[in-house]
């Protein structure tokens, strides 16, 4: 089972929808209270999920308010699986200028820019990926699949970052479109809405939050 | 690189797909929803788009009801309008499983609808729909209402700057005059805003075949294009059209190689 984290603004229905196309259950988590009462009730519970569309300051500030922002640390923590899903993926970092400056988690270093004026701002429909390290996360995705993006702000990161695992081509910016470190994730696109591709990293996800439960011992794999 | 997107569009009637041939004329029954919705997303269509034609409160809730299952059965993105005029529309449709809403007549009435849509669930789920009737003599467009029936003395081109800036995130520009022609899109209407404003724009109206296509996505600027009867009627299917844009160097999302 996996744990979605509900910050008022994101439509979880899609996630929802997806994950269970992918065979996979989904806890819905609100705030601190529900999590603690899902870790005893839930044992199966592994991977969590961060979705979100809406704007970064307000996200910030539900996560503190809920508590939510202590379960993604308490994650981090424990290495447990966490993957961010657009405004999801940009929260991990630590700063954003969507519309002021914001601190972000801070769970990756980096920071989080506009587009520039020269190309259509958002960002959105399906763009190609181009696979810069091989990961588990992208196991069976290639070169050229496409997911579809919806977003007006992206990662600032160097080339070579070692968080960088793929990439999009937007104008003159390369759009960091996946993102790891550890056993923390993100992708820049939504896989929920990206066709068989997506559906392919998120069952891929679904497969390391299990083994990361069962790798915990004597957990089942919900 | 970003793709150009072809988009099937239905109406939805109580709960049924229907075509109508033109804005005010006949409709034709095109069939169930869901199944359509999954027809389409195995043709390889990037988006769906779904307007609600119902008039009474049942046939919106029949509505509401198939966007719920079309959201849970596929996996691309969804664009809901057709009668939005109130935060709450937008709030139930995006609760119901749609990505994205579409507002027309409603947004017209009330500009502000799209600020408050734009800045409690983000830009990118606000989609302006706009119906633009050609003025021969003059050259201009006219913003038309209530499905084309009432115009609005408004210029195209001032209310789409003001929608944009208001915070929609994407236009939906529908040809009054060619829509239901399968004669081609505007391509000059779709180009002038496509070069005026920084968000993505979808050409509507008068697909009748795949070079149409071809002409609004690369001489109109069109960053999608959709199409309705074309597809429902099987005068040419999706995979046509995208081999033929292929062919002609216009990017499109193709063949994905999932293992």
């Amino acid at each position: 089972m996996i744990a979605l984290l509900d910050i008022g603004i994101g439509n979880l229905s899609s996630v929802t929808s997806a994950l269970a196309r992918a065979g996979e259950t989904v806890a819905v988590v609100a705030d601190e209270g529900d999590w603690s009462r899902l870790m005893v009730e839930e044992p199966s519970i592994s991977g969590i999920i961060l979705p979100g569309v809406g704007a970064f300051g307000d996200a910030m500030i539900q996560l503190k308010t809920s508590g939510l922002l202590n379960v993604v640390r308490g994650a981090v923590t424990e290495n447990r699986p966490l993957l961010g899903i657009c405004l999801g993926m940009q929260l991990l970092f630590a700063y954003s200028e969507e519309h002021g400056n914001h601190v972000g988690l801070g769970i990756l270093p980096g920071k989080v820019v506009r587009f520039t004026n020269q190309v259509k701002v958002p960002h959105m429909g399906w763009n190609d990926l181009t696979v810069v390290l091989s990961h588990p996360l992208l196991e069976g995705i290639h070169k050229g699949d496409f997911v579809y993006f919806v977003h007006s702000f992206y990662v600032q990161l160097a080339v070579n970052s070692p968080l960088l695992v793929a990439a999009a081509q937007y104008g003159d910016t390369l759009v960091p479109a996946v993102v790891v470190q550890n056993q923390v994730y993100g992708t820049q696109f939504h896989p929920e809405k990206s066709g068989e591709v997506g559906a392919r990293i998120l069952q891929n996800f679904v497969t390391i939050s299990r083994q990361w439960a069962a790798s915990q011992g004597g957990v089942s794999h919900g | 690189m970003l793709t150009k997107r072809i988009i099937p569009c239905f109406d939805v009637l109580d709960g049924r797909v229907v075509k109508h041939v033109g804005f005010l004329q006949n409709r034709r029954d095109a069939g169930d929803p869901v199944a359509l919705a999954q027809q389409y997303t195995r043709d390889g269509a990037d988006e769906l788009v779904l307007l609600d034609i119902s008039a009474s409160e049942q046939g919106r809730l029949a509505t509401r009801r198939v966007v719920e299952e079309v959201a849970a059965q596929v996996n691309i993105p969804l664009t809901v309008g057709g009668g939005v005029s109130t935060l709450e529309d937008v709030r139930s449709l995006l609760l119901a499983g749609a990505d994205k809403v579409s507002m027309n007549t409603g947004a017209v009435r009330d500009p502000q609808l799209i600020h408050q849509a734009a800045q409690r669930f983000g830009d990118q789920c606000v989609v302006i729909a706009v119906d633009a009737k050609h003025n021969p003599t003059m050259g201009t467009y006219e913003v038309m209402v209530n499905g084309g029936k009432v115009g609005t003395g408004m210029d195209v081109m001032d209310w789409v700057a003001k929608a944009v800036n208001l915070g929609a995130g994407e236009v939906l520009l529908t040809s009054f005059n060619q829509d239901g022609t399968r004669e081609g899109y505007d391509c000059i209407l779709t180009q002038w805003v496509a070069n005026a404003v920084s968000v993505p724009v979808i050409a509507s109206g008068g697909a009748g075949k795949k070079e149409h296509f071809v002409q609004v996505l690369t001489e109109g600027k069109a960053d999608a294009a959709l199409a309705a009867s074309v597809f429902h009627f099987a005068e040419t299917s999706i995979p046509q059209v995208k081999a033929y844009l292929r062919k002609r160097g216009v990017p499109v999302r193709w063949q994905n190689q999932v293992s």
